[in-house]
């Protein structure tokens, strides 16, 4: 049975498909800039996929509402590969720029699409502050423990123990958890998803735009070719199946006040070992956000 | 550009060699093991992904899902859908 169901069977293409034929998230897409500059398998372009069928499925806010900006480093190019309006930012100022769109235009709601490195190694300080302000925005931060773009050196992320181009015996300083760093800086919504759950991440990302605040998701996704290749991980296909094993779904009440149980473990040979994902906050009440109190200080002067 | 129609369900299954790469994440997580390398080279020297057993197929969308590149889509047909209502 299991011989027979490997034959090629040819019978069921057609040449003359009756109708146009295109993916459902074409229009969002520049045709031009595809195929991706992204290793095969990268978990950005994943990623991408899931934050566009948040807009067109989960989002309840217009998409000529949308502005997307992104960082430097392999995420950066995010911009340029959705068809919407966007801005490819400086290093680590993705924030800064993004906090001026939501100030200058509080209708228009920007979407900070970056990597670990941009948003929590140089613009780290930025970061904080636009979750202290509570300014309107959603940052999608996709971490893959290390500096892909400029050749693997370890990043405020990378597990203790990895072996990194500039770590070459393994890393000795501790990783941030950048869920924890989020919540306790004032985040009102904080989810961690791996690229392994895309429906998962696709309804976080859709309840993050329609979430009026500062909300914060962080997707594990794999970097094979830097971080896989000099760990004995494998390829995208092993680093999956390994984020399939890890994952640990938690719930806000699982967590409480001890943000330590959001922790990523990993161990020197098989990986991580444990991710707990899945919604770590969602403050109900929605505090007010910061364009709101510029326009309100205004009318109080006046 | 290669179209497969369902036998039975009549909806399309298409794979685009000019944006795949090859990475075998869709073959990999297919739960019905329909999908698999062909012998095809595209312009860019990548191996591409073919669907090789259409009438296996589900319809779960895993294999758009897992597409980091956008080559891999399924259509409904919709002129079967308005027929139907």
């Amino acid at each position: 049975m299991a011989e027979k169901s490997k034959e090629i069977d040819k019978s069921s293409i057609i040449k003359r498909p009756p109708m146009d034929l295109k993916h459902p998230q074409e229009t969002l897409l520049r045709k031009k800039a595809i195929p991706t500059i992204y290793c095969p398998g990268c978990g950005i372009g994943t990623t991408i996929h899931a934050f566009l069928e948040a807009l067109t499925k989960y989002s309840k806010i217009p998409q000529d509402q949308i502005f997307v900006v992104s960082g430097i480093g392999c995420t950066g190019r995010a911009s340029g590969y959705i068809n919407l309006d966007g801005f490819h930012a400086i290093h680590g100022r993705a924030i800064p720029f993004a906090s001026g769109v939501d100030i200058a235009k509080p209708s228009l709601k920007p979407i900070v699409i970056s990597g670990d490195g941009d948003l929590f190694s140089i613009g780290l300080g930025h970061l904080a502050h636009a979750a202290r302000r509570n300014t309107d925005m959603t940052v999608i931060c996709i971490n893959n423990a290390i500096y892909g773009l400029t050749g693997g050196q370890d990043a405020p992320t990378t597990p203790v123990g990895a072996k990194t181009r500039s770590t070459p015996y393994g890393k000795i300083s501790f990783p941030f958890n950048l869920s924890h760093i989020t919540i306790a800086n004032g985040a009102t919504f904080c989810a961690r998803y791996t690229v392994y759950e895309f429906v998962q991440l696709s309804k976080a990302i859709g309840r993050a735009i329609n979430h009026q605040g500062f909300s914060f998701i962080e997707v594990i996704s794999n970097c094979h070719v830097n971080f896989g290749r000099r760990n004995d991980l494998g390829d995208s296909i092993a680093m999956r199946q390994m984020f399939k094993k890890a994952r640990v779904r938690m719930k806000e009440e699982d967590i409480g006040f001890d943000l330590h149980k959001t922790d990523i473990e990993y161990e020197i040979g098989k990986g991580f070992t444990k991710i707990p994902t899945g919604v770590f906050l969602n403050e109900k009440d929605e505090p007010e956000e910061f364009s709101e109190r510029i326009t309100h200080a205004y009318e109080f002067k006046k | 550009m290669e179209t497969h129609q369902h036998p039975e369900d009549k909806y399309y299954f298409i794979t685009d060699e000019e944006r795949c790469k090859g990475c075998g994440l869709c073959i990999e997580f297919c739960p019905k093991d329909c999908l698999g390398f062909s012998d095809e080279i595209n312009e860019k020297g990548w191996r591409v992904a073919k669907m090789h057993r259409m009438k296996d197929c589900i319809k779960c969308y895993m294999c758009e899902r897992m597409c980091p590149d956008f080559a891999i889509f399924v259509n409904e047909d919709e002129s079967a859908e308005k027929a139907e209502t």
